[in-house]
């Protein structure tokens, strides 16, 4: 065997040995603070998911870093004078390896991801307006309506109530319907875990449980007029009980608005007014 | 001497480079002059913000889009093409709006109740209300980090004397008053809501999407 054989070989053991000792280290302390969080099952679910990614990306990544580092010291050009390296011949046994590990971590992903999606409901992104999976039991319809720059909120089991503020019950399952009724735009409860797209004619529904009682953010993703940046929100997950008192204050405080909203509908195409083409 | 002809493209590229670089540079970074709140009447207390809302703002304030809708705001008696407020933290503004437009109508017709001032009404013509008719609206003030939301009518068609080009002193309006509280120290952005831009798609386009038209900043200071 060529002696440069054997350091690549050394480098591609040595590689590996590193990859396997390093990757559960990366699980166990990147896993648990991986975003975003542990606000709902779905971002539960996320943070699964981006734990698995790691946990399948590290191995691939470190091997080839510590095979390029390995491969800067040990055939570095050494001090005076040009030497040919070793000449690269095909290795089939490798590039089988190649093309096998690759297929089976592309396809092993493509397949989880499929799974994880349809398992958890959308996985807190929208799923259209006839989401192929739906959680049994009942559920808390929530309309999400983006406008230039604002979301509001309506609860059709509520009197059909629009709040400017959302605010959920903690260990629910919501239904989120989401839409628009000018542009597009883009719901995004980052600490919940949900991202959905708010088009205007569209009734992009998502299912989430928040399963923590805590304040989290919203935001728009998608860029969507000079006040897009400013298009953001805090919103609440209280107790069932708090949630109660709540919404009946709303009601109450919003009833001027209720009387005047449009019939409770999954999406709004409100009519071109006379300064609108 | 082909080097001097080089040396000399060069320096007139990099020339028109730092000219281009300084004109983006300038209109970027251009904003409406800021009018701050006067000290309102010692029988009201607090800060007077005086404004105006025209259907075209003509083009004594705005020669590139006269037909633009828009604010002003009144600062030392004279109308100022501007939407960027300064207003003081912690205390009472008492706000002012004198509306030249017609009215349009709201897409979302929930803005049309008054949110956020004090007593969450507005007054209007002198009248005191909590909610206006969504298809009557001509323009929204809304801080949505403040929780203020107030809806302005129109001015109905039939008015005699409409205003054409600001400043309208003078001709047909509805003047709408109201008070908020600011909390703390910021940079809050207003906008409009009604869909009020003539001539764009939805009525979204344009002044609707210019710093200095229908939206703004109120700084709280």
């Amino acid at each position: 065997m060529h002696p440069g054989n054997r350091t690549t070989h050394y480098g591609s053991r040595r590689s590996g040995c590193w990859s396997l000792i390093a990757t559960p280290l990366v699980i166990f302390l990147l896993g648990p603070i991986l975003p975003p969080g542990n606000g709902s099952e779905q971002a539960s679910g996320k943070v699964t998911d981006n734990t698995v990614l790691l946990a399948m990306a590290t191995p691939v990544l470190l091997l080839v870093l510590i095979y390029l580092i390995y491969s800067i010291i040990a055939f570095r050009q050494p001090k005076g004078g040009a030497l040919e390296g070793p000449a690269i011949r095909g290795d089939s046994k490798l590039q089988t390896a190649w093309i096998v590990i690759t297929s089976v971590l592309v396809l092993t992903l493509a397949v989880y991801g499929t799974v994880r999606l349809e398992a958890g409901y959308g996985a807190g992104s929208g799923s259209g307006p006839k989401p192929l999976t739906v959680p049994k039991g009942p559920k808390l319809p929530v309309q999400v309506i983006a406008q230039q720059w604002m979301f509001t909120y309506r609860y059709p089991t509520y009197g059909g109530v629009e709040t400017p503020h959302l605010v959920l019950p903690e260990g629910e399952m919501i239904e989120l319907h989401v839409t628009s009724i000018d542009v597009i735009h883009s719901f995004w409860a980052y600490q919940l875990g949900v991202k959905a797209d708010a088009n205007p004619d569209v009734d992009n529904v998502v299912f989430v449980k928040p399963t923590k009682l805590e304040s989290f953010d919203v935001h728009c993703a998608e860029l969507c007029g000079i006040w897009h940046g400013y298009m953001y929100d805090t919103g609440r997950v209280v107790t069932p009980s708090a949630f109660n008192v709540w919404i009946h204050e709303q009601q109450k405080r919003f009833a001027p608005a209720t009387k005047v909203l449009p019939k409770y509908s999954t999406t709004y195409l409100p009519e071109p007014t006379r300064r609108g083409e | 001497m082909l080097g001097k002809k080089l040396a000399g493209v060069g320096a007139a590229v990099a020339v028109l480079g730092v000219l281009i670089g300084l004109y983006v540079a300038a209109w970027a970074t251009s904003q409406p002059p800021t009018v701050a709140a006067v000290s309102a009447p010692a029988s009201s207390g607090g800060n007077q913000l005086t404004l105006e809302t025209v259907a075209a703002i003509g083009p004594k304030y705005s020669p590139s889009h006269p037909d633009w809708v828009s604010y002003l705001a009144r600062r030392n008696g004279k109308w100022i093409h501007s939407t960027i407020y300064t207003v003081p933290a912690n205390s009472i503004v008492h706000v002012t709006v004198y509306q030249y437009d017609g009215d349009t109508g709201l897409r979302n017709p929930f803005l049309s109740q008054v949110q956020g001032t004090v007593g969450g009404t507005v007054r209007i013509d002198g009248k005191t209300l909590s909610a206006i008719n969504p298809e009557e609206a001509s323009h929204t003030f809304v801080v949505p980090q403040l929780g203020v939301f107030v809806p302005l009518p129109g001015v109905p068609e039939e008015a005699k004397d409409q205003c054409e080009f600001a400043p309208c002193e003078g001709a047909a309006h509805r003047t709408i008053e109201f008070s908020f509280r600011t909390g703390a120290k910021g940079r809050y952005r207003w906008q409009c809501f009604v869909p009020c831009a003539a001539g764009f798609l939805n009525g979204l386009g344009g002044p609707m999407q210019t710093l200095g038209y229908m939206d703004g900043f109120l700084n709280v200071v």
